[in-house]
């Protein structure tokens, strides 16, 4: 049981983590229908970023942890969300309503590109960073066993929530979101009725990554060691989460990424640690088959 | 007279109209450039700029910021020159390269004959040209592996519409197939070729099964999903496939039971009396994967004039006008599925046996992707369009060996390029497989679907 | 006289909370062609798609009869079943054709299964193509019996999708007929086509019917076609059969009238009193 529990506390951390990444594959396909397949690497550029300027500012004396997180955070939003800008820009855009499959294979081009840019910048050696925030709290003591609840968990946790406050905030009462949702619905109709689609479909990428850059943060500050490929099995993970709650879904990219994260989680706690990317790419096959559109996802009627 | 007046006037009126906005676009190429380049330097700020370093105690950091100055430069003389030659409405270069790659597509499409029968003849007398050695024989023979791929999956992809991103998966079940049958059972190359790729078929066939049903993009993800979970059941399987460690000593092919050894009873060169030389064995697998490509193009080209074959092309148009034909898709979907994987299943068979040598690592998503980018660079369902690609990628590849870890960068980027400036493919029209009247004209692509995946 | 084609038999279709149709039956009888009318969102859709496989009906029978007395009850059957074994062929609203494909090519696919079978699956034929070929000059044959009739001889090689509208709907139905059905059904084929278009229309479904001897079910908005050449009438209104009856009665079947024109129901009878004289 004492054992059940910490897994579960491990499971929605991580699983927060995948949360945060499927938002961007779910607002990108729901808004124009394509697999952003370097949006794992948005996220593995944000990580690095985060450990750059974690490791400046650690240089430059400034010791104050909290201070140091907010300036990463915000360094790294800043600069992920120009390289999701500019992919959108470079790849995407000059292939819209051409050819289906054109986008992907850009994607998928521009995530090679992505991955090899950072190892050749970086090295493709593993980059690993000693625990920054550490301690917790001891939430159960049975036998020797201990429950911990460590402040690092708490704050993806927390930050997470937060997060997904102010976005749905976003989609739900901005402008910006009504253009977002607009277009989604509609892209041509949005057009006439004078939203900037193109500016649009920008913000969105924009967005994702912002959330993939906080997630590549915290993913730097919960294991401490990342390397130029953690993207594309991250990538692969947070599709299947978003798939899972329904693709277009935010609450169900949300949910498939907890839940993801603990079944990654307990398959590795329970069975084989060899096999956990097996049972969240099985699951991705078995939701697919049995329920396409998702859990949260509006089911489509085909059209004959 | 008022008439010439007029011309005149309206050249002068054109001519100043001309003028205005050339000076403008260059002051207008010069902002853009400028903010193009300083978007570049703040993307390259924090990862060119700085490099981790390991050292004792942790990560160190090395700056290096005349990086970015570099990414500055080279981004925004590179957007100027763009602008000024390239994205320009009469600019004169876009549209030779235009023409000329559309009058190539064109000229190639109805002489696809021809110009398959010139490639076919050369490919036989390659091997013996004077300027062949043994690098240039290595590349030819890694260009043909990826050719009999790309048509392989040009049936799934190309031809049925289904979008299959786990390929690799039927490309490392023929490998290992070969490998553990000829090793355990001591079969020989020849006797396996067939059983690894009915084997590699029928693995196509259970993971078609279940996912076929499933829409474009989900297709995509599931088969991607599958190509890993065999990658990771091969990395970690230990007792049967050595784990990370791979297969060692799979048995090299035979010439009608001769082997290719410098010592040994049987030899190839003692047979036939020649000195020996290990240029023989390469000769050999070069003249194996030439025929076996032959043999693809030959199965995939007839099957695609055939009944099955048509009903993938139909079924990529509209599966719902299919249905209605009495046309089951399922079936459809998976013998493209099947024939697929079969090809695959051969070319890993000869991969391991030229290797002698298999692992995991061979079969990441990387291959699968690689020989997607040829299908689709080459032209949907264009056999001729995928060799041409197999050969400017896989040859291009080669060429660049020298700048190593920069060659799968500009891979990426070349998928990037190309694909923006040729969505469609280098030749993207589409030839009927049967005709009515004498004249045989191809179908532009503007007509033809995409398919569903 | 023999057995009906099709009859349907208190067939009833839910999607969701929607009652798409109503406890509908009607039969078509062999060698006729039958008309299902009504006005927009009626139903008419929703009864061809459960007819051919494409949507399951909720309840209901649906039974097929070939004239040597063998039975298919469709509400069983996949869609591409229906059109393989029970030999029932269809059309679409919005037309589609493969248009990457050429005219020919459409008419092929048609035959899929026959040529199938004579190719060995297309697998034998790959590398024994003789006698397939032969099976494959019988179904260019058919093909262009049917390009004959509709009038698309010339444009056998073209892609579909760069035909003139009319003609994508002309080869629609000779991509139909190429299935060899002994039910065609057609949805709203003069949709869109000028008035000169649609009385060829009128020849080629008369002759079909009459000289290829084939049954024809049609959903049809323009009454000029319904009217002139069908046998039998299926009105439906907020998917529940109103009337039926022959292009006369159902002309002056106040109901109808009133399902057109929009009446109430209170009002029908009103109305029926006022046209009462006419007929």
């Amino acid at each position: 049981m004492e054992y059940f529990l910490q897994q579960l506390i491990n499971g929605l951390t991580l699983g927060s983590i995948y949360g945060l990444i499927a938002i961007g594959y779910t607002m990108v396909y729901g808004i124009i229908g394509m697999i952003n397949f370097a949006h794992g690497d948005i996220f593995m550029i944000g990580a690095f970023i985060s450990l750059i300027v974690f490791l400046i500012l650690i240089g430059l004396g400034v010791t104050w942890i909290p201070l140091v997180l907010l300036i990463v955070l915000l360094v790294a939003m800043l600069i992920t969300s120009a390289y999701g800008w500019t992919v959108e820009r470079l790849a995407y855009r000059p292939l819209r309503g051409s050819f289906r499959l054109a986008p992907l294979i850009t994607a998928i081009g521009m995530s090679i590109f992505l991955q090899n840019y950072v190892q050749i910048a970086q090295g493709a050696r593993v980059k690993s960073l000693p625990p920054v925030i550490t301690g917790g709290y001891t939430l159960m003591e049975v036998d020797g066993f201990t429950v911990q609840l460590s402040n690092i968990q708490i704050i993806i946790m927390l930050v997470t929530v937060v997060l997904m406050g102010i976005f749905a905030w976003i989609i739900a009462k901005t402008p910006l979101g009504r253009s977002m949702r607009a277009t989604e619905q509609d892209s041509t109709m949005a057009a006439l009725l004078g939203i900037n689609v193109d500016r649009t479909i920008s913000l969105t990428f924009v967005i994702g990554a912002a959330l993939a850059s906080v997630a590549g943060l915290m993913f730097v500050l919960y294991y401490g060691v990342i390397d130029f490929y953690i993207g594309f099995i991250a990538g692969i993970k947070a599709f299947t989460a978003a798939v899972l709650g329904g693709i277009g879904s935010l609450p169900g990219a949300m949910l498939g990424g907890l839940i993801i994260g603990l079944i990654e989680t307990f398959w590795s706690a329970y069975f084989t640690i060899e096999y956990k990317d097996v049972a969240a790419f099985s699951i991705l096959a078995i939701v697919l088959i049995f329920l396409p559109s998702g859990l949260l996802g509006k089911p489509s009627v085909e059209k004959v | 007279m008022s008439d010439t007046t007029a011309t005149a006037t309206t050249t002068a009126t054109a001519a100043q109209g001309r003028r205005t906005p050339r000076r403008s676009l260059v002051a207008q190429a010069l902002q853009e450039s400028f903010f193009a380049g300083l978007l570049a330097a703040v993307l390259a700020s924090f990862i060119l700029g700085v490099k981790t370093v390991d050292a004792p105690g942790g990560l160190q950091l090395q700056y290096r910021w005349h990086w970015v100055l570099y990414a500055f430069a080279i981004v925004s003389v590179g957007r100027f020159l763009l602008i000024l030659f390239w994205w320009r409405r009469d600019a004169k270069l876009p549209a030779v390269l235009g023409a000329a790659s559309a009058g190539a597509g064109r000229a190639i499409a109805p002489l696809g004959k021809w110009v398959g029968l010139a490639l076919v003849a050369f490919a036989f007398i390659f091997p013996f040209m004077p300027f062949t050695g043994r690098y240039e024989l290595d590349i030819a023979i890694l260009v043909l592996t990826y050719v009999l791929l790309g048509w392989g999956l040009n049936v799934v992809v190309g031809y049925a519409g289904l979008l299959d991103l786990g390929y690799v998966a039927f490309y490392a079940v023929g490998a290992y197939s070969y490998a553990l049958l000829a090793k355990t059972f001591g079969l020989g190359f020849w006797t396996v070729l067939p059983l690894a790729g009915i084997l590699a078929a029928i693995w196509g066939m259970i993971l078609g099964f279940p996912v076929l049903r499933l829409r474009g993009d989900y297709l995509a993800i599931v088969t991607l999903a599958f190509g890993e979970i065999i990658r990771v059941v091969l990395l970690n399987w230990q007792s049967v496939t050595g784990g990370p460690d791979g297969i060692t000593g799979i048995p090299r092919p035979t010439f009608f039971g001769l082997e290719f050894k410098r010592f040994g009873e049987n030899t190839f060169h003692e047979f036939f009396g020649l000195e020996y030389s290990p240029m023989h064995r390469l000769y050999f697998l070069y003249f194996i994967i030439l025929v076996l490509a032959m043999i693809t193009f030959f199965v995939t080209n007839r099957l695609r004039r055939l009944p099955v074959g048509r009903a993938w092309e139909a079924m990529r148009e509209d599966e719902i006008a299919c249905r209605s034909l009495g046309i089951n898709p399922t079936n459809t979907k998976l013998t493209a599925f099947a024939i697929g994987a079969f090809f695959g299943g051969l070319g890993g068979s000869f991969f391991a046996t030229r290797q002698g040598f298999i692992s995991p690592e061979s079969f990441t998503f990387i291959e699968s992707a690689i020989i997607l980018a040829i299908v689709v660079l080459g032209g949907l369902g264009s056999q001729i369009g995928v060799a041409i690609a197999a050969i400017v990628m896989i040859g291009g590849f080669e060429v660049f060996r020298g700048l190593e870890e920069y060659r799968m960068l500009l891979f990426g980027l070349l998928m990037v390029v190309i694909m923006v400036w040729k969505p469609r493919g280098l030749v993207s029209t589409r030839m009927p497989t049967i005709f009515l009247g004498k004249e045989k004209k191809a179908i532009s692509s503007d007509y033809v679907g995409e398919g569903s995946g | 006289m023999s057995r009906p084609i099709l009859s349907v038999e208190h067939m009833t279709m839910r999607f969701g909370g929607l009652l798409a149709i109503d406890d509908l039956s009607f039969v078509a009888e062999r060698g006729r062609i039958t008309a299902i009318i009504g006005p927009n969102g009626a139903g008419k859709t929703t009864v061809f798609n459960c007819i051919t496989g494409f949507y399951k009906p909720t309840t209901g029978r649906i039974t097929l009869t070939h004239e040597n007395g063998e039975t298919f009850l469709l509400e069983r059957l996949d869609d591409f079943r229906i059109t393989h074994h029970a030999k029932v062929a269809r059309t679409f609203q919005n037309i589609r054709l493969f248009g990457g494909m050429t005219v020919l090519e459409n008419l092929m696919v048609a035959q899929h299964n026959m040529l199938m079978r004579a190719s060995g699956f297309s697998l034998a034929a790959v590398f024994w193509p003789r006698g397939y070929r032969r099976k494959e000059n019988e179904a260019v044959d058919l093909a262009r019996y049917w390009l004959d009739k509709t009038g698309l001889l010339d444009r056998a090689d073209e892609p579909a999708a760069s035909l003139p509208y009319g003609a994508q709907r002309r080869l629609e139905i000779a991509r139909a007929m190429c299935t060899r059905p002994v039910l065609l059904c057609l949805d709203e084929p003069a949709a869109g086509l000028n008035p000169r278009e649609s009385a060829e229309l009128n020849e080629l479904l008369m002759s079909i019917r009459d000289d290829d001897g084939i049954s024809i079910l049609l959903i049809e908005h323009d009454m000029g076609v319904v009217m002139k050449i069908s046998d039998h009438i299926v009105v439906l209104d907020y998917g529940r059969k109103i009337a039926e009856g022959t292009p006369q009665e159902v002309r002056n079947d106040p109901a109808v009238i009133a399902a057109y024109l929009g009446v109430a129901d209170e009002e029908v009878e009103q109305v029926e009193q006022e046209v009462g004289g006419a007929s």
